[in-house]
Parts: structure tokens; C-alpha cells; sequence
């Protein structure tokens, strides 16, 4: 792998320690997966709540913000995905003193290293949108499916390590998304059905995610009868990058890449449709009826979803709780457009900057007792299973529906 | 002695008994970290530890989590001896090289089919090419 100079001079320790490390894992992971060089990004964004840290990985960034501030500060803009917790509504939710604790260490860990504390993962959104051919090191598979996809930005996936060490050395190595040959389709996706709603652009997407089930495969899809939305693209390729560790997709008329996506011939097509969709919903729906919490999360809420869902809950009361998580960039719109209040007169949370299966989701359930989720995010139907749920996916109506009555539709 | 040839390894050279599945793997969506068990109700291992072993799976999946994840395991030491994959995606790689775990993956045949569960087996990640050999078959009673 070859490294310029500047990379040459971090590796002997010439800028800090911090830097040091940073090039070192790079090389590491660079080496494992081909890369040949480094390229420089635009902005990293980190993706580091405290239950995926624990104890050892805030004292893994503690050591670094103890370093001389020339040595520590981050070269290039970098931000954050969304924390392990809203701290003005960690009491209500039943968090335990030591998660505020270590989020409140993580925090002034990366204050120090000149991160940004943007806590979201729709910050293509809410923040920057990359241009089209930046490269980045993003740390949210939603945004960098999304930022590829739609906004053909060019990143792989970057946990949170690797994003903290493109921050730190203002480049990444150069592989996978970063090149032209792996941007290409891979696989030809068919169909004669356009979703209407969030929850069934986010079903479609895992139904392609599992079709394709590999990062390094980029799905192709044909045949939508409009173009979607950014709420849709959002749910559809946070659900595909969930379900199948994706991490680009191409829509044929739409997306910016996709003319260019196939050499001729085309490969054979998988048709899918509004049966395969019905086939997961139907997966999620064996839990009986009854349903302990309601949430609106994973992506965090844009601003328009907060008005759907106030205008869904006006005049309304929650039996059981119902969380609307959102970004704190949208959160301010929400309180000054009365968007907030609306939600929270119908005994509804708004919760900002965390998200909820990055916000100790398995002490959350035991705490509350929550164990029958309803969601309209198909991206937090895959991930709960394994934190002790039994989740099922639903539209936001149904959603809503199902908090003032305790019931499911 | 059965080898097989990988094309991407790294970390030490460690032994252990193999767990396999032709299942993906992610820290967050698949384990109970504190109790070091497959919690995820849909995976082939459900309910077994994977602890100390060397894990032989299909492919990475999901998310970014299991960069930080598979540090914060080994700092616990709650965590396998080895990560062994068909294919893995840029988050394990990650998580390994921060981790310092012994990962290996990209082979000319299926290893979740070519490796017996439980047999012990050494992943090589030190070789060139790395190698994962079969030493013994599974155990049995």
C-alpha cells in the first residue's frame, strides 16, 4: 500500500501519537482489503455510542483527548451519529446513572478532539449533503447508502474506529466504494410495485438487501412508476444496507450513477414485488396483538415526518408510550413550529440526538418492559430481534393507531 | 490434515473449536454480549457461546457497531478465539485491526460446509498465503 509523505511522517510518530495510530489501522485495514493508496475525505463522521464503546472503548478516547491539542484535533470536519442516549430524557426512559455517565465521558472525549456533537445519522439531510464524487469516511450505513446511492458521494462503510482515524489523518485508504469498478450494479432488480408508504419502502429494501446480501454487491432496481422521495430513499436504502449489509444501490432514471450502472448485455433480472414485501411484513407478525411501545426511529425523524406524526396524534392520547426520535437540527424546527408540542400533548416523546437501538435497547426493554415493538422503520425491525423484541412493522398510521389503543391493527 | 487457503488474514496464529454456521455475523444484532451467546432467535447458533471459539461463518452483515464492538468484547475477554468468514465486509476488518483479533476470510471453497462444527482447527493468519488447517475432527460425547 503505498502511503505519500505526509502519511510517511504521521506513521513515525512525527505528528502525535493519536495521528500514529490513526495511519497504522489504516494500513492494517487498507492491506486486508486491497486498498493501493489513501484518498483524502471530505468529512468523517463517527459513529461511537457508549454501548458499542463500553467502558473499554471511552478509555480507548480518553487516552487520546489527553494529548497535547496539536497532536489531537481531528484535520478534517468530522462529526457524530446519534448518542446512546437524549440526556434531558434519560430519567423518563429509565437509563441508568452509568450509561449517562460514559455517554457524558464519550462526549467531552470527542469535544476535545475538535468533533463535532451533531448525534445524527441523517446528516445528508439536516447538515452538508456531500457533492457528487466527494469522497468521504462515513460512519452511518444509512447515510453511506444513501450519500453513494443518491447522491453518489463515494464512501465505504467506516465503524467508528476507522472514521476517528480519517478524521485524525484527513484520508482514508482507497478501496471498495472509493473506486469506479465496485460502483458498478451487480444485480438486476425488477418490479411492477411502487411503495406508497415509509414502512413499505423500508420492507422493499430489505427484501433487495437480503437478495443481494452482500457488501460488495450493488443492486440495480427498474421499474418504479415515480420518483422517491428523500424519506423513502431514506428508509429504503437504511433497510437494504440492515438487512443486507449494502452499500450502494442504483435506480434506473433517478439515482446519478445509474445510466452507466450496467455494461450491455444487461444480467437477467429477479423480479420482486408487493408480494415479497407482504411475505416480510408477515415475518414480524406472529406476536399476538397486543404492542408495549411505539417508536419512530432508525433513521431519526426528518422534519416532515415530525409533521406527520403530530398531525396524526392531534386531538389524541397514547396509552402506551410512543417515541418520535429526531435529530438535534430538527428538533429546534419541531419546538419552534409547534411540532413538539403537539406530539408530547398526546402523552408521545420527542427524543433528540440518539436513536433507539444505539441507546442501550435490551436494558431499555427491561427496564420498561417493552418487548412488543411497533415500528414503521424496517431497519429496527431487523436489528431487535436480537436484543429480546419481538418488533413488527407497521405505517406510521398503524403505528399511531396502535399507541392510542394499546392494540395492534 | 485438511488445509484451506485464504486470501486476507490478520493477527495472531491461534487453535480452537470451530463453530459453524452458514449464517452472517454482526456484534449488534446477533449476540448477547454480556452473557457471550448467540441471542438473535432467527440465527443457526441461537442460544450457543462464542466464546474462545474460533467462529466460522459466512459472510459479515449489518451495521458498523461491531468495529467497536469485538474491542470492547476483547477487552471483557468475551470474545472468539478467531473470526473466520467467506466473505466480510470493511466493518470487520475494522473491528478486527482495533481489536487486534485474529481474522481470516475469502476462501476457494465454502467454509462453513469444508469445516466440521467442533473440530479443532488452527487459523494460520501468520502464513502466505494464511491458512486455516483442520487438525481433528468435531468431538464427540
Amino acid at each position: 500500500m503505498h502511503l505519500h509523505d505526509e502519511a510517511e511522517a504521521m506513521l513515525r510518530g512525527e505528528q502525535g501519537q493519536a495521528r500514529r495510530w490513526a495511519v497504522e489501522h489504516q494500513i492494517r485495514v487498507g492491506r486486508y482489503l486491497g486498498a493501493r493508496d489513501l484518498v483524502p475525505v471530505g468529512q468523517a463522521h463517527i459513529m461511537a455510542d457508549t454501548e458499542s464503546l463500553g467502558e473499554a472503548g471511552v478509555a480507548f478516547l480518553e487516552r487520546f483527548a489527553a494529548m497535547p491539542e496539536q497532536q489531537r484535533r481531528v484535520r478534517v470536519p468530522t462529526i457524530t451519529d446519534p448518542r446512546g442516549t437524549d440526556f434531558g430524557a434519560a430519567v423518563r426512559l429509565k437509563q441508568q446513572d452509568w450509561m449517562v455517565a460514559l455517554e457524558r465521558r464519550a462526549v467531552a472525549a470527542f469535544e476535545a478532539l475538535g468533533v463535532l456533537m451533531t448525534n445524527t445519522c441523517i446528516n445528508y439531510q439536516t447538515i452538508m449533503p456531500p457533492v457528487r464524487g466527494e469522497h468521504m469516511a462515513y460512519g452511518d450505513t444509512g447515510v453511506v447508502i444513501y450519500c453513494n446511492s443518491v447522491l453518489g458521494a463515494r464512501s465505504n462503510f467506516e465503524g467508528g474506529p476507522s472514521a476517528l482515524a480519517a478524521g485524525l489523518t484527513g484520508f482514508t485508504p482507497r478501496y471498495g466504494y472509493h473506486l469506479d469498478a465496485c460502483r458498478r450494479g451487480s444485480l438486476l432488480v425488477e418490479t411492477d410495485w411502487t411503495p406508497a408508504a415509509l414502512h413499505e419502502w423500508g420492507a422493499l429494501g430489505g427484501v433487495i438487501g437480503r437478495l443481494a446480501g452482500d457488501y460488495w454487491r450493488v443492486p440495480v432496481i427498474a421499474g418504479f412508476d415515480r420518483v422517491p422521495g428523500s424519506d423513502e430513499l431514506k428508509h429504503f436504502g437504511a433497510a437494504m444496507a440492515s438487512f443486507g449489509s449494502v452499500a450502494m444501490f442504483h435506480i434506473e432514471g433517478v439515482t446519478p450513477e445509474a445510466a452507466d450502472a450496467f455494461d450491455s448485455p444487461r444480467p437477467a433480472p429477479v423480479t420482486v414485488g408487493r408480494q415479497a414485501v407482504a411475505s416480510l411484513l408477515a415475518e414480524y407478525a406472529t406476536g399476538g396483538d397486543k404492542v408495549d411501545v411505539v417508536v419512530f426511529s432508525a433513521p431519526q425523524l426528518s422534519l416532515l415526518e415530525m409533521q406527520a406524526v403530530a398531525a396524526m396524534l392531534d386531538n389524541r392520547r397514547v396509552v402506551v408510550p410512543l417515541l418520535a426520535v429526531t435529530s438535534p437540527q430538527v428538533k429546534p424546527d419541531a419546538d419552534r413550529m409547534g411540532l413538539t408540542q403537539r406530539i408530547e400533548a398526546s402523552g408521545a416523546m420527542v427524543l433528540s440526538g440518539m436513536c433507539f437501538y444505539q441507546s442501550y435497547a435490551r436494558e431499555l426493554g427491561e427496564a420498561n418492559g417493552w418487548r412488543r415493538l411497533a415500528t414503521n422503520s424496517a431497519k429496527l425491525t431487523n436489528i431487535l430481534g436480537g436484543y429480546g423484541y419481538a418488533p413488527v412493522l407497521l405505517s406510521m398510521e398503524q403505528c399511531v393507531e396502535a399507541a392510542c389503543t394499546g392494540r395492534l391493527p | 490434515m485438511t488445509a484451506y487457503r485464504a486470501a486476507a488474514a490478520m493477527g495472531r496464529t491461534v487453535r480452537g473449536r470451530a463453530l459453524v454456521a452458514s449464517d452472517g455475523f454482526s456484534a449488534r444484532y446477533d449476540l448477547d454480549r454480556i452473557a457471550g451467546i448467540f441471542s438473535r432467535p432467527q440465527h443457526e447458533l441461537a442460544g450457543r457461546s462464542y466464546v474462545g471459539v474460533v467462529l466460522i461463518l459466512d459472510r459479515a452483515k449489518g451495521g458498523v457497531a461491531t468495529a467497536w464492538m469485538l474491542h470492547e468484547m476483547a477487552a471483557r475477554g468475551i470474545v472468539p478465539a478467531a473470526l473466520v468468514f467467506n466473505t466480510v465486509n470493511p466493518i470487520m476488518a475494522q473491528g478486527a485491526a482495533l481489536a487486534d483479533a485474529t481474522m481470516m476470510s475469502g476462501f476457494e471453497v465454502d467454509i462453513t460446509r469444508a469445516v466440521p462444527d467442533g473440530a479443532l482447527v488452527e487459523v494460520d493468519a501468520e502464513a502466505v498465503p494464511p491458512v486455516l488447517r483442520v487438525i481433528s475432527g468435531a468431538e464427540t460425547g
